[in-house]
């Protein structure tokens, strides 16, 4: 078959199913589906910065992340192609990581709960740290014991205790340990052990 | 086995799928068909909590045909060490080893020791990972043609002999047929061609025989010849990003970074006792490096304020005394003796067994700090915990103080995870966090600084770690974000060399006189040439099958454990098909696919010279180079606190009496009896019946553990948004439920209510003459978020492992129900009736008539 050009072409060639049948796209999912709208459209990460490489949050397989971020917030989280790990791929929870990061949900500001109080209150950060460190100083002092009641050396606070998230950055969880472990905190807990 | 991975590790189970094509068989042993079993090629059904017996059952199956891979096995592993005299059997105790305590429900581990060796008794929490040392290997006394009765073979050929397959059906409900073709599948694809590799998950480390349950599938393998080869191995699936982290460098309150143990108030007074205590006599392997490893720790924590002369300020550590776990810490919230709690990313009032002991504990504190990505159950306990309705907690009258400080997520700060099989990477910061949120790092820094100016003045001797703490790492941001960069953190994690200034490039470099200085020695070499290895991105098509050049493995970028073992004692592959690393005698070095595992230069014939100690005691076939005496473990002489075999215990709540041994159950697991924890009863105790069926609950790929990182997503929410219980059609015709219909789960502690979904994924299990039904939960819901739903958690009892303190929440009895739960203040009354026909609160399942646990002092 000749194929036709001209005016006759540009109608023809207007038809997906003509497009589809004579062009490359002969499964019809690319090129020859698209309109002349869909045609102007682009991936919103064609106009981000380049993506920084990332991790996702949820399970330990440890897939690669790409953020996309466009000015200075995060517009795209996909899968990195580049992981021998993953192949670019991600469950439904490492999909769901731009509504993780994004979503309404995220709280933004210090909440604060008085004793006895019914409803909450704000606080700025700078006064919560400063409430939570006196706390943190008082409780230990109450929690301390130097001795067993053998007298074997303890020196040690049982007035305190932490417990931690496995989400918690490898230093981070080593500053919390080190911090603890100078304050005589021995009650220090993980996901780890649940 | 104890894992979901196609639902819980989808992205990694790619791989199992991807060897499927290529022509693996794969098998899925579960009290559920899931998701995995799926897509397995053979779905077993067992009754939760009875892998030993299963396991058990392999072992005596390879034993009984001589179906071991003898040359792996009489070299690499401890198959013709002898035993003491001493050693009695739970054949010969029925169900106990020699040592028993019936007092304290405790083993003397002495008479578990090598004949020839020193022995070091084995106490829980006292020992770090690498358990206590063994003096003197070279004296063990062997028999290599393995036909002595007290060499480790024979005794584990004794031990198993009642395993049976007729036993397996009886105990696990597994019918014989289904087992001996799982056994043949296992022994048939593994030898010098082949190799199977073991998956486990949390279904395995939740009970209250969790770390003998990983010790069963290890003794499998090691006699299979599946340890240390490409393709073998046992995986530990973990389930968050960073938990294998979290264990290296620990937020546990037993280890210090590195496996090393915290110091013990009796036994480490001071640090040439606690190097004793790590280090014996002749000891081989790399755990004989811990003075170093300690002593770089010292130097990096309290800097040139640890001296030689004050013990690098060992001093200065506090010292554990026995159980402080965080179930343990929550009781004590109750009785009023821990004051203040910081909870971060972990949400206890839903994730933890027993959620009503958390939020009860939560609710007796003077102050509680909650730092998350959202609001959740944890901080909002005090109005909206299921204890309101009830009447236990009244808001008015509840003193806890609550701050509530919100989190930078994953792509607000840069750092490193570490995932499931121990590798690193760095992850980029994309954008900075908004409003209050922040990162952990700059909490802990913050808090540093503002403790720091409290105690300058101070002259109080427990000051004076605070006030020498090393605490001078880069900082990145300024005023209310100064926060220390954690590129310069990991940097000190991976170590320093003090008189040069560089980092140290491995463990091996690391020295016991202080001159240098590392954070973790596990972690050494993740900034090795000063350059952050975990960030290396090589794409996987750009590089070979073990891509080096991706992120860092420890130790030492190895990727596969105990690689020496994948060439056969002279060195040389076991076969072409599975050549993983050889010795190449030009070069007079081990080389091969992965970064050798092994001293590199060491041969494979050496053999030591006398009175060598550490590495260099190492023989040239001795591959498991953290073992003290080089050796992969069938039978454990020390280390564990229930004894050096695995064996089959019921669970700690069960429909059935142990049909193996007169002890039903681990005789030390850990028991926390008290009103806010009631046990269900078990036989031999009467008044099992009150709670039927065997309950077990898991996860869902849509959402993730307690739920605050999904409950409140819109995408996640809608493919999962109400809680169900799966039952069996016979249950649910037993029971008068209906597909679609409410109805209630119910044990001692609480009843919970879901959607019931009649599925044959359930079906009853026939063992014994009896029928057990199993029930199942996802348990991802609570008060707050998009989708709301009972805490799961709330039906389990807190009763432990003894060796590592993880709950059994895998495994318990209950009962179902049609209709709605209670609700009001009515279910405090309806339970208080169902304990009171179960025997009594806080009674059941600490008076059996056979060895009665007790909590730990």
């Amino acid at each position: 078959m000749t194929k036709p050009t001209g005016r006759l072409h540009r109608w023809l060639d207007s038809w997906p199913v003509y497009r589809q049948l004579t062009g490359p796209d002969r499964t019809g999912r690319g090129a020859a589906a698209q309109s002349p709208r869909s045609r102007q459209l682009h991936a919103r990460t064609s106009a981000a910065e380049p993506p920084a490489r990332s991790v996702c949050p949820y399970c330990a397989v440890g897939c690669a992340q790409l953020v996309y971020t466009k000015d200075g917030r995060v517009t795209q989280i996909e899968g990195d192609p580049a992981s021998p790990i993953s192949r670019g791929r991600l469950c439904p929870k490492g999909s769901a990581s731009l509504q993780l990061v994004t979503g309404p949900q995220r709280e933004q500001r210090v909440r604060y709960r008085a004793p006895y109080a019914t409803e909450w209150s704000d606080l700025p950060l700078d006064t919560a740290m400063d409430m939570i460190a006196d706390r943190m100083l008082d409780a230990r002092r109450r929690g301390w014991q130097d001795t067993d009641a053998d007298g074997s050396v303890l020196r040690r606070t049982m007035g305190i205790a932490g417990l931690g998230g496995a989400t918690t950055d490898n230093e981070e969880n080593y500053l919390f340990k080190k911090l603890w472990t100078a304050m005589g905190a021995v009650q220090i807990e993980n996901q780890a052990r649940i | 086995m104890g894992s979901n991975m196609a639902e819980c590790h989808p992205v990694g189970f790619q791989w199992v799928m991807e060897a499927k094509q290529r022509g693996a068989r794969v098998i899925h042993v579960d009290p559920r068909f899931t998701r995995t079993s799926a897509h397995a090629d053979q779905y077993v059904r067992i009754r939760a909590g009875t892998d030993i017996a299963f396991l058990g059952g392999v072992i005596n199956h390879i034993l009984g045909n001589d179906l071991d891979f003898r040359e792996y096995v009489q070299a690499y592993t401890n198959a013709a060490f002898l035993v003491r005299e001493e050693f009695a059997d739970t054949e010969d105790l029925d169900g106990l080893f020699s040592g028993y305590e019936p007092g304290r429900a405790r083993y003397d581990s002495s008479s578990w020791g090598y004949e020839g060796a020193g022995h070091h008794p084995t106490r829980p929490m006292e020992s770090g990972m690498g358990g206590p040392p063994i003096d003197m290997p070279a004296r063990i006394a062997e028999d290599p043609t393995l036909q002595h009765p007290r060499c480790v073979f024979q005794i584990l050929k004794r031990h198993f002999s009642r395993y049976t397959p007729e036993m397996v059906e009886r105990i696990c409900g597994v019918p014989q047929d289904r087992f001996l073709e799982v056994c043949r599948a296992w022994t048939a694809n593994s030898g010098r061609d082949r190799t199977a590799a073991l998956v486990y998950s949390v279904g395995w480390t939740q009970h209250t025989v969790g770390a003998q349950n990983i010790r069963a599938g290890a003794i499998v393998q090691l006699l299979l010849g599946n340890v240390g080869r490409p393709g073998g191995g046992v995986y530990a699936l973990r389930g968050h990003a960073n938990i294998q982290g979290s264990t290296d460098i620990p937020t546990l309150f037993d280890l210090l970074p590195g496996y090393l143990p915290m110091p013990d108030a009796d036994r480490h007074p001071d640090l040439a006792a606690y190097l004793d205590a790590m280090r014996a006599r002749g000891q081989k392997g790399y755990w004989q490096g811990a003075d170093a490893y300690l002593i770089s720790l010292l130097k990096e924590w309290f800097g040139d304020a640890a001296t030689p002369e004050n013990d690098f300020g060992y001093g200065w550590l506090p010292r554990i005394n026995g159980d402080h776990g965080t179930y343990r810490t929550t009781m004590d919230m109750i009785d009023g003796r821990v004051f203040g709690y910081l909870v971060m990313g972990q949400n206890p009032a839903v994730g933890s067994a027993n959620g009503r002991l958390q939020r009860l504990g939560l609710a007796n504190l003077d102050w509680l700090v909650v730092r998350d990505l959202t609001m959740l159950e944890t901080a909002t306990f005090w109005k909206d915990a299921p204890e309101i309705e009830t009447g236990e907690i009244v808001p008015e009258q509840c003193r806890t103080e609550v701050f509530f400080l919100p989190a930078a997520s994953h792509v607000e700060k840069a750092g490193t995870f570490t995932q499931t099989q121990r590798m690193l990477q760095w992850r980029e910061k994309a954008v900075d966090p908004v409003g209050d949120q922040r990162s952990d790092a700059w909490f802990f820094h913050q808090l540093h600084c503002r403790i720091r100016d409290r105690l300058t003045d101070s002259t109080d001797p427990r000051d004076e770690p605070l006030q020498r703490l090393a605490w001078d790492y880069r900082l990145e941001g300024s005023g209310a974000h100064e926060e220390p960069d954690p590129d310069d953190v990991l940097r000190h994690i991976n170590g320093l060399d003090l008189t040069t200034g560089r980092t140290v490039d491995g463990a091996a470099q690391l020295r016991a006189d202080g001159t240098t200085a590392c954070g973790c020695w596990q972690y050494c070499g993740v900034y090795a040439h000063e350059q952050n290895q975990a960030a290396h991105r090589k794409p996987h098509d750009e590089q070979g099958p073990y891509d080096p050049a991706w992120g860092w493995t420890w130790p030492g970028n190895r990727r596969v454990l105990y690689n020496r073992a994948s060439a056969d004692p002279d060195g040389r592959p076991w076969s072409e098909r599975k050549k993983l690393l050889w010795w190449d005698p030009a070069a007079g070095r081990w080389t091969g696919y992965d970064v050798p595992d092994f001293p590199a230069t060491t041969p494979p014939g050496h053999v030591p010279p006398e009175g060598a100690r550490g590495p260099e005691a190492l023989r040239g076939d001795d591959p498991f180079i953290m073992q003290g005496d080089g050796k992969g473990w069938l039978f454990a002489p020390q280390g564990l606190c229930d004894g050096p075999l695995p064996t089959h215990y019921e669970p700690h709540e069960s429909p059935m009496r142990n049909p193996l041994y007169g002890q039903q159950s681990n005789p030390t697991r850990r028991v926390y009896p008290r009103p806010e924890n009631p046990y269900n009863p078990s036989p031999p105790e009467a008044h099992g019946e009150v709670f039927p069926f065997v309950l077990t609950a898991a996860r869902l790929t849509e959402h993730h553990t307690a739920g605050a990182m999904s409950r409140q997503l819109p995408h996640l929410s809608e493919l999962q948004p109400e809680l169900f219980v799966e039952v069996s059609p016979e249950l649910a015709r037993m029971r008068g439920l209906t597909h679609l219909g409410v109805a209630h789960v119910v044990t001692s502690r609480s009843a919970v209510e879901a959607r019931v979904y009649v599925t044959d994924r359930m079906a009853p299990l026939r063992l014994d003459g009896r029928v057990v039904h199993q029930v199942w939960l996802p348990y991802h819901w609570g008060p707050t978020g998009l989708v709301t739903g009972d805490v799961v958690n709330d039906l389990l009892g807190v009763v432990a492992d003894p060796n590592v303190l993880i709950q059994e929440s895998k495994v318990a009895t209950c009962d179902i129900r049609r209709g709605p739960r209670p609700h009001g203040a009515q279910p405090t009354g309806r339970l208080d009736s169902l304990r009171a026909r179960a025997g009594g609160p806080a009674v059941a399942g600490t008076t059996s008539g056979t060895a009665v646990p007790r909590e730990m002092p």
